[in-house]
């Protein structure tokens, strides 16, 4: 059976998970209402601004649905759905939905000029692999809860995590293509 | 409590040392993480503020809105690097700024700045009237305008990560970013339908580097992202602009020359999310008072029009 995957589309670089997902034969919703979360396999919250895509969940009425969701059904966060999945991003701009157990803080590489590409290694279920990554004005994971596992991380520092079904990286597998990362967020279905 | 830093967290091997950084790919990124959003123009501080409060997805730094400008005369140059500065500590999304078209040396300040974007623009008085700057020389991404798919194209040949249609800035009015708009997207479509025999030609006709019409002949899109600016008065206007195929606006006089710069900025955000749902465009815009006055195209001489400036 083909499952539908929605993907936050309030402001960001969804239409870039979208590809990703129609490639691994995914059927693909856009939400931008309530009621686009039902029925959901999962949800992916993108890249993008973390202030403006915090305010327009708010604005109209998502907050509760996605928590919802997640009680039940995987959900994935890059950069600043990070951010948002994070249970403390020590910036009052921001309202998180409080998903995974860590602490991070924005735009903590610097500006635009100290965005980086780098070869990552993935550590998962035993298996070592390189995933290409890029980073984006990222965020750092500076504090995890104990129930949250590390699957890559570069300078010392997690980069990619997983709790539960949830994921959460700091940078863009979607901006590469390499697929590897969202068949991960899949198989957690 | 269970909680623990995480300098005491068991490491693996270092990667850092493959770090690229200033990539083409990284400069693309940014512009793609702007997708769906709004680009405020902001002279001070609180106008950043209210913007990001707003829900814009950063900011431009200038020290004259696009109509003063206009209005003002003289040369228009890049802003005070202290301006600038003031606004970076002031938010947190990015910061852009502007330099005049062909003025290198500016970009290089900009970019000692740490700006994060670098519109090359048009609202500014051109440094130089034959040569754009070699944009792949920075580490810092380029925005540009372009009228048509042959002055996208070649912007990007010259390193441009993001392409906006030029409008007429300071107008208040749609029309030429509309004009544009449907100029690349037409031209773009007519690429997709070429045989490619044709397509020789057509990069003449264009006066665009051969291998880009190729590339998008071949992906129907242009290689970067493609935004509107020049003219973006009302949430119906960034609507209007997005259904044409904007994936992101540019807001510059519309908001700060409105009676209800807080609400309308808002308002706009909201727009370019909701663009395709009319009946949340009507409550969006319901409650706004007056828009930006605004000049019809019979008003501004067309010496007097800014996308005339760059080729």
């Amino acid at each position: 059976m083909v499952i539908t995957i929605g993907v936050l589309a309030l402001q960001g670089d969804f239409a870039r998970h979208q590809d990703v997902l129609h490639s691994l034969g995914c059927d693909v919703r856009q939400v931008r209402y309530r009621h686009d979360l039902d029925g959901l396999a999962g949800l992916i919250i993108p890249g993008g601004e973390s202030t403006t895509i915090s305010k327009q969940i708010d604005r109209n009425g998502l907050r509760e649905g996605i928590i919802a969701l997640a009680r039940e059904r995987p959900v994935m966060g890059t950069c600043a759905g990070l951010i948002l999945m994070a249970r403390e991003s020590a910036d009052d701009r921001i309202t998180g939905l409080n998903l995974l157990d860590v602490a991070v803080t924005r735009n903590s590489w610097g500006r635009q000029i100290h965005s980086f590409t780098t070869p990552l290694e993935m550590r998962v279920n035993g298996q070592r692999e390189m995933v290409p990554a890029v980073f984006i004005r990222a965020p750092r994971i500076q504090q995890l809860g104990s129930g949250v596992e590390v699957l890559a991380e570069i300078e010392n520092e997690p980069v990619l995590v997983r709790q539960g079904p949830h994921l959460g990286a700091t940078f863009h597998p979607e901006l590469t293509a390499d697929t590897r990362i969202h068949k991960l967020f899949l198989e957690a279905h | 409590m269970y909680l623990y830093l995480l300098k005491h967290f068991k490491t693996t091997k270092r990667i850092g040392n493959d770090m690229e950084k200033g990539s083409f790919e990284v400069k693309v990124g940014l512009a793609e993480m702007l997708k769906g959003g709004v680009i405020m123009d902001v002279t001070t501080p609180e106008q950043a503020k209210l913007a990001e409060d707003a829900g814009a997805v950063a900011v431009m730094a200038l020290e004259r809105i696009p109509a003063d400008i206009r209005k003002d005369g003289g040369i228009a140059r890049m802003s005070n690097p202290e301006m600038i500065r003031n606004i970076q500590k002031a938010v947190s999304i990015p910061v852009m700024a502007k330099c005049r078209i062909g003025h290198f040396a500016e970009a290089q300040i900009l970019e000692a700045l740490e700006v994060d974007f670098i519109d090359e623009s048009e609202v500014l008085t051109p440094a130089d009237e034959e040569n754009h700057i070699h944009k792949h020389d920075f580490k810092v991404p380029f925005v540009c305008g372009a009228r048509d798919l042959g002055e996208a194209l070649r912007r990007i040949g010259e390193g441009a990560a993001l392409i906006r249609t030029k409008g007429e800035a300071g107008s208040g009015n749609i029309v030429e970013a509309v004009r544009h708009m449907r100029t690349i997207q037409s031209a773009i479509r007519k690429l997709t339908v070429l045989d490619a025999a044709q397509l020789m030609a057509e990069s003449k006709a264009l006066r665009a580097p051969f291998s880009l019409v190729e590339q998008v002949a071949k992906i129907g899109k242009l290689p970067v992202p493609n935004f509107s600016a020049g003219g973006i008065a009302t949430p119906a206007d960034a609507a209007l602009m997005m259904q044409l195929g904007a994936e992101a606006v540019f807001v510059g006089s519309g908001i700060f020359k409105s009676e209800d710069p807080p609400a309308r900025a808002q308002a706009i955000v909201e727009a370019t999310t909701y663009y395709t749902d009319p009946e949340k465009l009507a409550q969006i815009s319901a409650g706004l008072q007056a828009a930006m006055r605004g000049l019809d195209m019979s008003e501004i001489p067309p010496e007097e029009r800014l996308q005339e400036r760059g080729w």
